[in-house]
């Protein structure tokens, strides 16, 4: 059995509870210094840094939120002045609502080390090809993984997203064996190889695969197509980027970098801290990170927490794989999309227009490839004679859409109170993927 | 003199035109012409009817969208080179067509085409200086 940091990853919970505290107690005072949000929270609250004197006080402290990152928008929830800042990164996609986090030096390489953990938890080292098919740039898909990849002294073949011809034509050619990218483009990939008949010429043995919700069904599929084992890996930009928590070689589970994250399970609607084993939202603090810190940041991703010893020896905590969202984002092809920026669009079009249009967004996954359909109905001030006109009613909220979202929407114009209202009031939103 | 088409709005939904045509024939509209322009998300149909304000009336009481619009109706010899020779003509006075359609009327050996130009003024008024003339609208129904 391999460790990449056997001490911390295998550290007695008891140790790693102390460990936690006195990291928790740093955070949040140097915290209460810095960030003039959380002064605020915590001054509400009455509470004072020194009330903080370890886990067993966490619950008391204020809740983060992603609307604190756009609110407080580029750096003003940052923990360190900027010249002690070497990297930011930005969410994916949602261009009208962007955030940013930023890295100090160690935070880079904290994360690094997380992502390394993982690889040497499935398996991999030195010997490694690592091709990292995330993209790279404000996403932390490519970086992130790429960091991880370096730290194991793996041979990191940066190739990025795109261009599928290449990428296998890579595979083959440098004999990568290790694969970081979306499980949806993983099976685009898998099926490409099928097609070109090379699965023979790969040498890949694992996959590394997160970003968007996938199904044990998808992980099948992806590991028959390619020839490898795939491997589920966690994170958030807001949190570190990929690697705050993934699989071990038991796949029973994805462990949470304890000494880094403290998770938490919440009831969404009481904000009850539950017990492990329950499922609700999942909750995070960093305790080692300098440049952009969090406490008690609500993912809005649903799942549980187990902290039962796993076979592999690591004594941190594992998370289940989240099964929804406790609100109403959309992950669609790795892409973050609230429906109220499709509103957005919509409602700036309908006020050219004079109208207000009613729609309906449509998300399903067909061959394993997300679709994405905006209904929207027509109106007697929308429709006119010619073909033409309506056409580039289509073509131009098509365009506004990708570019609020950062991914292409398909628009249909749809006949006037042809979508379902339920009391009155429009369904916005039927999600088909059986995820 | 123009004449009053319909154009309806027609979702890309199997059953939706059946549906458009079985509120028309309820209401006892006749239509004398139609032309469907398709693309893959939607069509536009275009009627000429003979009671046009009735026939939006009932679409707009079965939720279909349309709009009244003019265009030209020209009566032609139903032989070869008579509608190219209407063509040439509205080619010679500058006037596109945006779009056509033509049926066969009721009268023997001739047909009628309705026209939509950019300038329908200036095109029935070029139309009949070159001796070609417009139907008005109650001819074009009895026509049939």
């Amino acid at each position: 059995m391999a460790f990449y940091q056997q001490e911390i990853e295998c550290m007695p919970r008891e140790e790693l509870r102390k460990l936690q505290s006195e990291r928790l107690c740093w955070q949040v005072n140097r915290m209460y210094e810095n960030v003039e949000l959380f002064r605020k929270r915590m001054d509400e609250k009455g509470l004072k840094p020194s009330d903080i004197k370890g886990v067993e006080d966490l619950s008391k402290l204020p809740f983060s939120y992603k609307k604190d990152l756009r609110d407080y928008y580029p750096y003003g929830l940052f923990a360190e002045p900027m010249e002690n800042i070497v990297r930011v990164h930005a969410s994916s996609g949602t261009t009208g609502k962007k955030i940013v986090v930023g890295y100090t030096r160690k935070d880079l390489d904290d994360w690094a080390n997380g992502v390394a953990r993982m690889l040497v938890a499935i398996g991999e080292g030195k010997d490694s090809f690592a091709q990292v098919s995330y993209g790279y740039g404000l996403f932390t898909g490519g970086l992130g993984a790429h960091g991880g990849a370096e730290k194991i002294g793996a041979t990191v073949i940066p190739t990025s997203a795109g261009n599928t011809q290449m990428q296998i034509q890579t595979m083959i050619d440098f004999g990568s064996t290790v694969l970081f990218c979306t499980p949806s483009y993983a099976l685009y990939l898998g099926e490409t190889v099928e097609e070109m008949g090379v699965k023979d010429q790969l040498s890949l043995r694992v996959g590394v695969f997160g970003a968007e919700p996938w199904t044990e069904d998808m992980r099948h599929a992806i590991e028959e197509k390619l020839g490898l084992k795939a491997y589920d890996i966690y994170g958030l930009s807001e949190i570190m980027g990929p690697g705050v928590s993934g699989e071990c070689e038991y796949q029973c589970g994805m462990h949470v970098w304890e000494d880094m994250f403290i998770p938490e399970i919440i009831d969404p609607e009481t904000l009850e801290v539950l017990p492990y084993g329950e499922k609700g939202e999942l909750v995070f603090t960093t305790i080692t990170k300098e440049g952009f810190p969090l406490i008690r940041y609500r993912t809005r991703d649903i799942c549980s927490l187990n902290a039962e010893p796993c076979k592999c020896g690591r004594t941190h905590i594992r998370m289940a794989k989240p099964t929804g969202r406790s609100d109403d984002m959309l992950i669609i092809r790795g892409v973050n999309v609230f429906p109220s920026q499709v509103e957005e669009v919509l409602i700036k079009f309908g006020t050219d227009a004079g109208i207000t249009p009613n729609y309906q967004i449509v998300v399903d996954r067909v061959n394993n490839n997300d679709t994405f359909d905006v209904m929207v109905e027509m109106s007697e001030t929308l429709f006119a004679d010619d073909v033409k006109s309506i056409e580039r009613i289509e073509k131009d909220l098509t365009e506004q859409l990708r570019s609020m979202l950062g991914i292409g929407a398909k628009v249909h114009l749809v006949n006037p109170k042809s979508i379902a209202r339920s009391e009155g009031k429009a369904k916005r939103v039927i999600d088909k993927r059986k995820l | 003199m123009f004449v009053k088409q319909l154009s309806i709005f027609v979702e890309n939904k199997q059953g939706r035109l059946a549906d458009i045509l079985d509120a028309l024939s309820k209401n006892g509209v006749d239509i004398c012409a139609l032309s469907l322009a398709d693309t893959t998300d939607f069509g536009v149909l275009r009627i000429i009817a003979s009671q046009p304000e009735l026939a939006q009336r009932v679409l707009r009481d079965e939720g279909v969208i349309s709009k009244t619009s003019e265009v030209l109706a020209v009566e032609m010899n139903d032989t070869p080179g008579a509608l190219s020779a209407i063509l040439r003509v509205l080619d010679t006075g500058n006037h596109s067509v945006e779009y056509m359609y033509a049926f066969v009327g009721q009268k023997d050996n001739k047909a009628i085409v309705v026209i939509k130009t950019e300038n329908l003024e200036d095109a029935e008024k070029h139309l009949t200086e070159n001796g070609i003339h417009t139907i008005h609208a109650e001819n074009l129904y009895r026509s049939f």
